[in-house]
């Protein structure tokens, strides 16, 4: 693993982060393509992240869902409705560089986080020891203008989806490890009850200005740790022209069993920032990038006893970029109604979600189809997704 | 695995490594430990090479950070910690890391840094199963202790070099091993047994020209006559300071006072009357042989109730460390980590060490900080099974809340995070 010693030298000096010019020499290389991965863990709930509001099962469902209103949901042509803490994401939509993908899943059929996050990573039905980005990095022709590789994963460690045989940098900020609120909010719980333990963290997680609202996810946080300065930093790093062009980050909070609807505005906000963050760190070169934003699988469409959801099966995916041929909602729409539900529970997957991902990579890197059958082993049955990109 | 062998593991040693083998017999594994010689004895650089370094950087005086004493310090403290996460012989690792805290050396001041990493290897850890008096003699004759407690600076006013300096006694270290290390307050003492006992410890110095370099009684710094000390004469010269050194360490208020750190260390932050009774019986019968009384600690019933004592940043952090049985590589910081959580290696702030109870150590900001560095810690594992790395480490300590929320938890990252900030295993 290289460290990115100098680079995350340059990060301090945001003001003066000085490669562009020095750059533009390698600006016109052939690898210029950009590519990224934000995993969202926990399993982000697509039906609430865009909203179907055309369908009419919907109101059995999720009753009170109301279409797009001035403070609601945010259109995307007549069906489909952003939720509201996406507002940077509906700009890009509008500007043609935002797609949903509905009622996506992987290949497996899993429930469980753990396993189902290494079958997203590893790109197949079962955990491999190698996960499909780095697969991608190690097709790619070796490229000497970039003196610490390809890859760069974005926090204190490389995420399976990067592990393998070709060499990945990694990066994060000193002093990163900062949990979000709401597993703040659980390991508080998880010691309430302890007389030492309990009203210790309760108190200094008071005095670290978690209010009970910021706790129970009604209020977004502010953390300098989060989210959109990590995703800032990737920006900066894959806009230089000896950088990575390929990184990957992850975002969690997504695991909504209680009270969704409060829980997922901050997460939502994080990844709606997080994104614009990215775009504007990779300046010019945004145009030239393609970001894959996917989590292990969806929820159930009905809401549970609690006002949250349980884990389900297909999901929302998002591509964004400056290449992507945006501003429509990609989906083979299964519909909500009676029978239409997977196992009476889940939304029905009808896309793969490695159809996506083959496509964006097949169009931004050139791959072949000999590689990205091995990209993604067993994957013949999903086809790349065509036309994700600008022409 | 069950509770008696878990208790083993966590309240007498320094935590499981699932990779290594469990106990049959967790009390004999225990007691095994005490046999022989000190696994990591012989770790490290000597004394005189720690003196050599000090004598070189006050000659040469580097930049702050670049000196050899840092080198020596920093990579001491290193090798430490690197040791307490692989020793087959937790136990009596935790017994050098508890007389090191008795007898602190914090590298605040003195400019002890070189010798601090010999003081352990040296004074501290060939003793934990011999005479606690031969272990205060070895600690008051170090380098270290008397650099840091300022001994070295302290001079009979009636000596040749008092007299010819006008300089005289420094009551740091005789105040300091009466007070912290031996009868501590509740015997009685006086000041005028402080500033006699100073006296005796005149010429108790350090010759860092020597070669090689090491202690030196300088008779000419030593206060001439005999000295009384809770009633008892002592000879002038250095055998008078050994002979002292004898009778404190021997005294009935010693044994009292080790008694009670001793369990309140193996036992609960309120240590049981009748288990330092014990204790302070065996110091007592066999003339403070501190392998016999580590051999009844692992005899007292209360000393196998689980979940007493929370855990110091210290302990804390080798846990972790080693539940997770990290490669160095993988580890990070964990020195710095020890700073962030309030526990600096070797840089305790007072020399009456490093606290052992819940209420010293449960601040709001130190427990969210743990929490942060659990997060920190768990994302750098890349273990498959967060509930097996868990139920290996704790076992039937495990409590099904904590079960709970890792198995719901929405990442491996979050499920380890909650393993290593429940409140089962913040403790030992």
């Amino acid at each position: 693993m290289v460290h990115l010693t100098r680079r995350s030298a340059l990060l301090g000096l945001t003001a003066a982060f000085g490669l562009g010019r020095a750059s533009l020499a390698f600006a016109d290389a052939q690898t210029d393509q950009r590519f990224v991965v934000v995993i969202l863990r926990g399993a982000l709930d697509g039906l609430a992240a865009v909203v179907p509001y055309g369908d009419p099962g919907l109101a059995t469902l999720r009753p009170g869902t109301q279409g797009p209103t001035p403070d609601g949901l945010l259109d995307l042509g007549g069906f489909y409705g952003l939720h509201p803490a996406l507002a940077n994401f509906h700009m890009m939509y509008a500007a043609g560089e935002m797609l949903p993908v509905h009622a996506v899943a992987g290949p497996y059929r899993i429930r469980s986080h753990f396993e189902a996050q290494d079958c997203l990573e590893s790109g197949a039905d079962h955990r491999m020891t190698s996960g499909w980005l780095n697969r991608v990095v190690a097709a790619l022709p070796a490229d000497t203008s970039r003196p610490e590789g390809e890859a760069l994963a974005i926090g204190v460690s490389v995420p399976l989806l990067l592990r393998g045989p070709a060499e990945v940098a990694n990066w994060a900020p000193h002093g990163f490890a900062m949990p979000q609120a709401d597993l703040y909010a659980r390991i508080a719980a998880l010691n309430a009850h302890d007389t030492v333990t309990g009203p210790a963290l309760a108190e200094g997680l008071r005095g670290r200005g978690f209010s009970e609202a910021v706790m129970q996810g009604v209020t977004p946080e502010t953390n300098r740790y989060a989210f959109p300065a990590l995703a800032a930093a990737a920006g900066r790093m894959l806009a230089a022209a000896d950088g990575p062009r390929i990184a990957a980050l992850e975002l969690g909070g997504w695991d909504t069993h209680t009270a969704q609807a409060a829980r997922l505005t901050g997460p939502l906000h994080q990844l709606d920032d997080g994104l614009a963050a990215l775009k504007a760190g990779l300046g010019e070169s945004w145009t030239r990038t393609a970001v894959l934003v996917m989590t292990e699988f969806g929820r159930t469409a009905r809401i549970n006893g609690t006002g949250g959801t349980d884990h389900g099966t297909a999901t929302v995916a998002f591509v964004l970029g400056g290449a992507i041929g945006g501003g429509r909602v990609v989906a083979d729409w299964p519909g909500l109604g009676a029978g239409k539900l997977f196992e009476d529970r889940d939304l029905a997957p009808t896309t793969d979600l490695r159809s996506v991902a083959k496509g964006l990579i097949a169009q931004q890197f050139g791959l072949t189809e000999s590689v990205l059958t091995q990209v993604f082993p067993g994957s013949s049955g999903a086809a790349p997704m065509r036309g994700l990109l600008r022409a | 695995m069950d509770l008696s062998t878990v208790q083993a593991l966590v309240r007498f040693g320094l935590g499981r490594r699932p990779a290594e083998a469990l106990p049959t017999d967790p009390a004999a594994w225990l007691l095994s430990q005490l046999q022989g010689p000190d696994p990591a004895a012989g770790m490290g650089p000597r004394t005189a090479d720690g003196l050599a370094a000090l004598r070189a950087d006050r000659k040469n005086k580097p930049p702050p950070g670049e000196s050899q004493s840092r080198a020596l310090f920093r990579d001491g403290a290193v090798a430490q910690l690197a040791n307490a996460l692989t020793t087959q012989a937790p136990f009596r690792e935790r017994l050098v890391w508890f007389w090191t805290n008795h007898f602190t050396v914090s590298v605040r001041r003195g400019q002890c840094a070189a010798v601090l990493p010999s003081f352990v290897a040296e004074a501290i850890r060939p003793h934990v199963t011999g005479r606690f008096a031969d272990m205060l003699l070895a600690v008051m004759r170090h380098p270290a202790m008397l650099l840091y407690l300022d001994n070295v600076a302290s001079i009979g006013p009636d000596s040749p070099a008092g007299v010819r300096s006008h300089r005289g006694l420094n009551e740091n270290l005789a105040r300091e091993c009466m007070e912290l290390h031996t009868l501590s307050p509740a015997s009685g003492y006086a000041q005028a047994d402080v500033t006699a006992f100073a006296a005796i410890l005149t010429g108790w110095s350090i010759d860092l020209q020597a070669d090689p370099p090491g202690f030196r009684f300088r008779p000419g710094a030593h206060q001439p006559g005999e000295q009384t000390v809770l009633g008892h004469a002592f000879p002038a010269g250095e055998a008078g300071g050994v002979a002292a050194l004898e009778f404190l360490a021997n005294h009935p208020a010693t044994h009292r006072f080790l008694a009670a750190k001793l369990v309140c260390h193996f036992v609960s932050d309120d240590p049981p009357p009748a288990a330092v009774h014990r204790i302070e019986g065996v110091l007592r019968d066999t003339q403070g042989d501190l392998g016999a009384a580590s051999v009844a600690l692992v005899g007292l019933d209360a000393a196998w109730h689980p979940l007493t004592k929370l855990r110091t940043p210290q302990d804390l952090v080798v846990a972790g460390l080693r539940a997770l049985d990290l490669s160095p590589d993988q580890t990070g910081n964990p020195i710095g980590a020890l700073g962030g959580l309030g526990q600096p290696f070797w840089n305790a702030p007072a020399p009456n060490g490093w606290p052992d109870r819940a209420a010293d150590w449960a601040a709001p900001e130190a427990m969210v900080r743990r929490v942060d560095w659990a997060f920190g810690l768990a994302g750098r594992t890349q273990a498959t099974d967060p509930l097996e790395i868990a139920d290996a480490t704790l076992g039937p300590l495990l409590q099904p809340a904590t079960q709970d929320a890792m198995r719901h938890a929405g990442s491996r990252h979050e499920s380890l995070t909650l393993f290593l900030s429940s409140p089962e295993f913040q403790r030992r």
